[in-house]
């Protein structure tokens, strides 16, 4: 999850070490207070939604223990297969494109100009902005006959678009603003990469000519793997649960065309008030996102494992 | 100066403008559909600088009755949830870091991944049952699942980077751990205090999803009366994007002056509440 706790192991060890002797129950007065804040808005929760995902509960009428039923009525129900769907392609683009055009911006910004530090805080500004202030401009710039975005395709000779007014565009052109949105934070992590890389391997290759392609290809990128690895990882869990974008802009509309999980989840808990449906809904949203973490962490150990077997052949 | 030099110079430069021009456009673009009357915001093909410049857009905003109701219920919700969270963040970071605790992290690994909507369904219940709907602390205490995640999983790594030689040696003096995470840890973490407070601020600020369940007509923040706006009138974009603007700005101008903050928060700890 995070930079520190991948890269520091050995220095968190030897500070320690010495703590040791005066270390046991004594800390525990520092932790109470915030581990009954986790206990109540955190475990409770959890806890409390696993146990109303068996429950037949609606506001306003009686409960009644349902067992799995609620479970069981997931796959039948078209909305939420769909939804899953339009969730798991919104994610597959929100992770590839900010992983893209972030490590070409880390690139540049590993570069020494004048005004980096400024210039980087703009780059960030995206994605430390009101996400609803944001959709709402969004909104005016993909406006079909107003919006600015079809005036600048018309510059360049393209045909107007409809945007997130047609069924078939929706889902790209939100992945667009969650592109703009969170490609400083892919930028930001992989530029923590390149700092940590040492200059022997490219002084080494520029006496032996490479061009600046093949540094990028065989020196670069795979040093900074495992830091573009978080960043597809954090990405993933973020755009999985993307709402105030999609909310703001069509609220899962036209149709249900843009409708992810957690857009349905809004709907079944807060719009037709089925808490106990909704909760079940909750507990395998939750499952889904920790199961993609895992197969991206499946896929990593495949990955460093041929890469070795490429090494020693 | 040899040719090759100024010409990859000239390429970076070019390269810069590319990777920064989306968030530059962007906003300026936002500015100026907040400063256009509506025959200007309405015309085709756009217009970029208007003849007539509507700073009455900005004024309406603020002159709308309601607008003060929002920005005070912001502050309080963004302030009280960040004071508490600091509050009890600070010391528990601190001791997780001294008890080298590191699987307790896992809980506000959990925190991050759970979507903020799971954590609405039981909570809405629990505060319809306790009575608090319509007040804002409801929205005050959710507000923390933002928050103290963020707060503990910063000062967590910034308290194992301080070091132990001071701490120690005042153990040995006879202050009690109380006194030593005060008077000596603390002020060390100062810096790291900052970016966790200035975080936590943030993502609480942005928050909406809690808002728009939780929120009555007087107790929105700005984003829920933002969003509001939207399907109320949808054709005046001057006022509109001129809400819009304010309630981003006090973001906006943090990122810009604490940018060096926010990008060590961020890449040490790649947490975002929600």
């Amino acid at each position: 999850m995070s930079v520190v706790t991948q890269t520091e192991p050995a220095a968190t060890t030897e500070n320690v070490a010495p703590a040791r002797e005066w270390r046991p129950p004594s800390y525990w007065p520092f932790v109470i207070p915030a581990l009954v804040v986790v206990l109540a808005v955190i475990i409770f929760p959890w806890v409390f939604t696993i146990w109303m995902s068996m429950q037949e509960w609606k506001v306003g009428s009686p409960t009644t223990f349902v067992g799995l039923a609620n479970y069981l009525r997931l796959p039948t129900d078209p909305r939420f297969v769909e939804a899953v769907g339009h969730t798991l392609s919104y994610t597959a683009l929100s992770v590839l494109l900010p992983l893209v055009f972030g490590t070409l911006a880390a690139v540049v910004f590993h570069q020494k100009f004048a005004a980096r530090g400024f210039l980087r805080g703009i780059f960030i500004m995206p994605m430390m902005a009101t996400p609803v202030a944001i959709a709402l401009v969004w909104t005016m710039m993909f406006h079909p006959q107003l919006g600015v975005l079809n005036y600048l395709l018309s510059l360049v000779g393209l045909p107007p678009q409809l945007w997130v007014f047609n069924p078939t565009t929706v889902i790209p052109s939100l992945v667009l603003v969650e592109t703009w949105q969170w490609t400083p934070l892919v930028m930001l992590i992989v530029l923590g990469g390149l700092a940590a890389i040492p200059t022997e391997p490219y002084e080494s290759a520029q006496i032996d000519g490479a061009n600046f392609w093949q540094v990028f290809r065989f020196i670069t990128l795979p040093l900074i793997m495992p830091f573009l690895f978080i960043a597809g990882m954090i990405r993933m869990i973020d755009a999985v649960k993307s709402f105030d974008i999609i909310f703001a802009i069509t609220q899962g509309g036209p149709g249900s065309a843009s409708e992810t999980i957690n857009v349905y989840l809004y709907s079944v808990a807060f719009v037709y008030y089925d808490l106990g449906y909704g909760s079940a809904i909750a507990v395998v949203f939750f499952l889904l996102i920790v199961a993609l973490a895992a197969l991206l962490l499946y896929l990593r150990k495949r990955l460093l494992w041929t890469s070795q077997l490429g090494s020693d052949a | 100066m040899n040719p090759r030099y100024i010409l990859g110079r000239i390429g970076l430069w070019l390269s810069v403008f590319v990777i920064v021009s989306p968030a530059i456009l962007f906003f300026l673009w936002m500015g100026s559909l907040s400063l256009k009357f509506e025959i200007d915001n309405a015309s085709y093909p756009p217009v970029f600088f208007p003849e007539h410049i509507a700073w009455k857009n900005y004024a309406d905003v603020f002159a709308s009755n309601r607008f003060l109701t929002y920005f005070t219920n912001s502050l309080v919700v963004t302030g009280c949830a960040t004071a508490l969270a600091m509050l009890v963040g600070v010391p528990a970071g601190y001791g997780i870091a001294r008890m080298a605790a590191h699987k307790s992290a896992i809980v506000i690994l959990i925190a991050r991944i759970t979507p903020g909507l799971s954590y609405l369904i039981p909570l809405f219940l629990l505060f319809q049952w306790l009575g608090l709907l319509g007040t804002l602390v409801p929205q005050i205490i959710i507000h923390l699942v933002v928050t103290v995640p963020i707060v503990i999983w910063i000062m967590i790594g910034y308290f194992e980077t301080t070091p132990l030689e001071l701490e120690e040696a005042a153990l040995i003096d006879g202050a009690t751990r109380w006194q030593v995470f005060r008077h000596v840890a603390l002020p060390i973490a100062r810096p790291g205090l900052a970016v966790a407070f200035i975080l936590a601020v943030i993502f609480s600020w942005n928050n909406f999803v809690f808002g728009i369940v939780l929120a009555g007509r007087e107790t929105r923040t700005l984003p829920v009366a933002v969003y509001n706006m939207i399907s109320f009138d949808q054709l005046s974009w001057g006022p509109l994007a001129a809400a819009a603007l304010i309630v981003t700005a006090p973001v906006l101008l943090l990122t810009v002056m604490a940018q060096r903050q926010i990008v060590a928060g961020l890449t040490a700890g790649a947490v975002k509440g929600g």
